[in-house]
């Protein structure tokens, strides 16, 4: 019975001991923090992406409380809603900003696409890109291994089976650039979104020669300049035999779709088409 | 028997064009002529479409200190200057020449075969320069430019000069058929660099699966001084530098730095007879030795193809390519690389044309590893192949410089005796290029702080 009551006496005393010397270690070093940074911290996703430039939620909290406006602080993962919150919570102003999602500029399906070559090396674009230039004739195109799927964190990006090229839920989205950094031939970007998601882009990265290209993908993009010409309000421009829409210049009136004569041209969630009706 | 002493593996020989004689390999009706041919700064084209070139013509010239001329191989018409994919699929630029069929040769260049000895005549100037003008790379694979390899640093002594005839890859035989051939030639080349350099001693090792190359050249270098001819024990990879080095002399080269720093300078026997064609012959680097081998073949063959044939054309001299093949590769089949494309050219580091036939083609089924560490008994640079493959996979690329990732030279011994088919070597490539990339940025970073 003594040893029991010993030990609790002796534990009790060194408990005691332990939190006076606790409680002067912790007012002597005693850091003062913006209560601040927590609270826009809890506001914020967490996800600690990068996609906004800062590393993690929590250096973007303590810039968004420690700078005069949110000038060019932007969640894209948390949206507008998100950015709204906290500047209410903190009186300052949200900027406004675009909502952006990633396109991946790249038609080139297995039928469109035909391969040239077996690839039996490891899963990995990175890999595959340094090695060879993929495994069709297409040295620009994705090469379907899925390094974009594997950097995303929110499950927006995900590799058809079929076509075996990377296709993005814009729901699932936030324009992280996560997907962007990784893909090792650059032909995933971020790109302006209007009302219901309806965008059009060049959905095409190829920029040898008309001739060369056609003859490696038939959805390329030959830089014929068709669809520049059709353009009533001059977004489109061609360089090295590769068209580019420019995204806030375009009105979305879908002349250079229908110009385009490889189909190269891209138009996401747009209303079904009167003519094609009328033509059927 | 001397040898390296770490690791090293033993693929099976396959050395299927052994004691087959240099055949000429036909003109083709069209070359392509690349202008990266060599480590270093791509040559400038200085020829114009519709150009009348003969061979041993120039048609491009040395971009720098590391870079190398390029010369025409067949006299006829440039038809076009545009960008070609290469074995990997990539652009480069080359230039395109339509034979005449005259096969008219530049009148500077003696075609004599008649053997000269005396190199008295020749200055060690005038012989780094007859070699820097006739754009003479390593012919072993590296392709590192040799005028570069024979100006080493000021501060450092050389006192030995290797010649590599060690051919250690599985099946090429170009360098064998060449010692047999061409021994007298090969010694006078020697001579040639020794004098360069201002060496007296030259070692040639060579594998004792050759006997008859090493009696040969044995036989041969009596009559000149300070050539020894070193029997080497059969070890995979023994022709690289570093291990070469380490066989013959028994120094060991220090991790990131080049065989001059052991006060050594390693030639391939190719490059050697390259040189004496330059000095003695004035002639360019114009064709190689090429060996076409493989299973799947009814002949096979060591062919002097000149620069430029695509690989089709050379097929063609052993009957084309066989049905079945399911994989050509340019080099040996340790660490040559898969063509994408037989549409492809020769070029002055290609030692072989290997086909596969569709059984050997395919990677066997990977499984799990049973941690019996062979890979790390087989890496000759001491590394532990598993690790860097692990690190590589979790992508920690930073970690992957902590274990010397530089220091491998990718000859494949890891996956080859891998036991559970692991793709070793491919996160180890990866992981390197990362690696190597993230040491370029820190030193960026430390030349932007400065």
């Amino acid at each position: 019975m003594t040893t029991i009551i010993n030990t609790i006496l002796l534990l009790c005393a060194i408990g005691l001991l332990a939190s006076i010397a606790l409680y002067f270690v912790a007012k002597k070093f005693k850091t003062d923090e913006n209560p601040l940074y927590g609270e826009v911290e809890s506001l914020l996703p967490g996800a600690n992406c990068g996609g906004c430039g800062f590393p993690g939620c929590r250096k973007l909290a303590e810039k968004m409380v420690d700078s005069p406006s949110l000038d060019g602080l932007y969640c894209s993962v948390g949206g507008e809603q998100t950015m709204e919150q906290i500047a209410t919570f903190l009186g300052k102003v949200a900027s406004q900003t675009e909502k952006k999602v990633a396109v991946v500029k790249c038609k080139g399906t297995c039928e469109q696409r035909p391969k040239t070559v077996s690839y039996e090396g490891i899963s990995s674009c990175s890999f595959a890109a340094s090695f060879h230039a993929g495994d069709t004739a297409c040295s620009f195109g994705c090469l379907g291994l899925g390094d974009c799927e594997k950097a995303c964190s929110f499950g927006g990006i995900k590799i058809n089976p079929v076509t075996k090229l990377p296709e993005v839920d814009s729901n699932l989205c936030t324009a992280c650039g996560q997907c962007a950094t990784a893909c090792p031939r650059h032909i995933i970007e971020l790109r302006k979104t209007n009302k219901k998601d309806m965008k059009i882009y060049v959905g095409c990265s190829n920029k040898d020669k008309g001739a060369i290209a056609r003859k490696a993908c038939a959805a390329a993009c030959i830089g014929c300049g068709k669809c520049m010409k059709t353009c009533p309000n001059n977004a489109i421009v061609v360089v090295d035999s590769l068209a580019y829409i420019d995204a806030n210049a375009c009105k979305l009136c879908r002349k250079c779709v229908e110009a385009c004569p490889t189909g190269a041209i891209v138009e996401t969630n747009f209303p079904v088409r009167k003519k094609v009706e009328e033509n059927n | 028997m001397k040898t390296f002493t770490i690791g090293g593996v033993h693929p099976k020989e396959n050395k299927l064009s052994k004691g087959v004689a240099i055949s000429i390999a036909p003109i083709p009706e069209r070359v392509m002529i690349p202008l990266s041919q060599h480590v270093g700064a791509p040559a400038n084209p200085i020829v114009a479409v519709g150009d009348i070139v003969k061979v041993g013509t120039k048609i491009g010239e040395s971009a720098g200190f590391v870079s190398a001329n390029v010369h025409s191989s067949v006299s006829g018409t440039i038809e076009k200057i545009d960008m070609y994919p290469d074995l990997s699929g990539n652009k480069k630029q080359m230039i395109v020449i339509k034979t005449d069929g005259n096969d008219e040769w530049e009148p500077t260049i003696d075609r004599s075969t008649t053997l000269q000895k005396d190199i008295t005549s020749f200055t060690p100037e005038i012989i780094k320069e007859k070699i820097a003008i006739a754009g003479i790379v390593g012919m072993g694979g590296a392709t590192f430019p040799m005028s570069v390899k024979l100006t080493p640093p000021k501060d450092v002594t050389i006192d030995y000069l290797l010649i590599n005839g060690v051919e250690c890859e599985p099946y090429l035989t170009a360098d064998h058929a060449l010692m047999l051939e061409k021994a007298e030639e090969i010694c006078v080349g020697i001579e040639l660099i020794k004098k360069a350099l201002g060496v007296s001693k030259a070692l040639v090792g060579i594998e004792n699966n050759k006997p008859d190359a090493i009696a040969k050249m044995q036989q041969v270098a009596t009559a000149y001084q300070g050539i020894e001819i070193v029997p080497l024990k059969v070890k995979y990879p023994q022709g690289s530098e570093k291990h070469l080095i380490q066989a013959l002399t028994g120094r060991e080269v220090p991790s990131r730095k080049l065989p001059a720093s052991v006060g050594t300078i390693v030639c391939n026997v190719a490059s050697t007879f390259a040189v004496y064609e330059a000095v003695i012959k004035n002639k360019p680097l114009i064709d190689r030795i090429v060996t076409v081998t493989g299973t799947g073949l009814t002949t096979t063959a060591n062919v002097l193809t000149r620069i430029g044939t695509s690989f089709s054309d050379l097929l063609n001299v052993v009957g084309g390519l066989p049905e079945g093949t399911d994989k050509v590769i340019s080099g040996g089949p340790m660490m040559g690389r898969a063509v994408r494309s037989l549409e492809i050219p020769i070029m002055k580091g290609s030692s072989g044309v290997l086909c596969m036939t569709e059984k050997e083609a395919h990677r066997k089924p990977e499984t799990n590893c049973i941690r019996c560490g062979r890979c790390v008994d087989g890496c000759p640079m001491g590394l532990e192949p598993y690790l860097l493959y692990a690190l590589s996979k979790k992508s920690m690329f930073a970690e992957l410089n902590e274990h010397n990732v530089t220091d491998c030279f990718e000859c494949g011994s890891c996956s080859f005796s891998c036991p559970a088919h692991k793709p070793l070597l491919d996160y180890i490539r990866l992981g390197k290029a990362k690696a190597i990339q993230i040491l370029q940025n820190e030193a960026k970073k430390e030349v932007d702080k400065k």
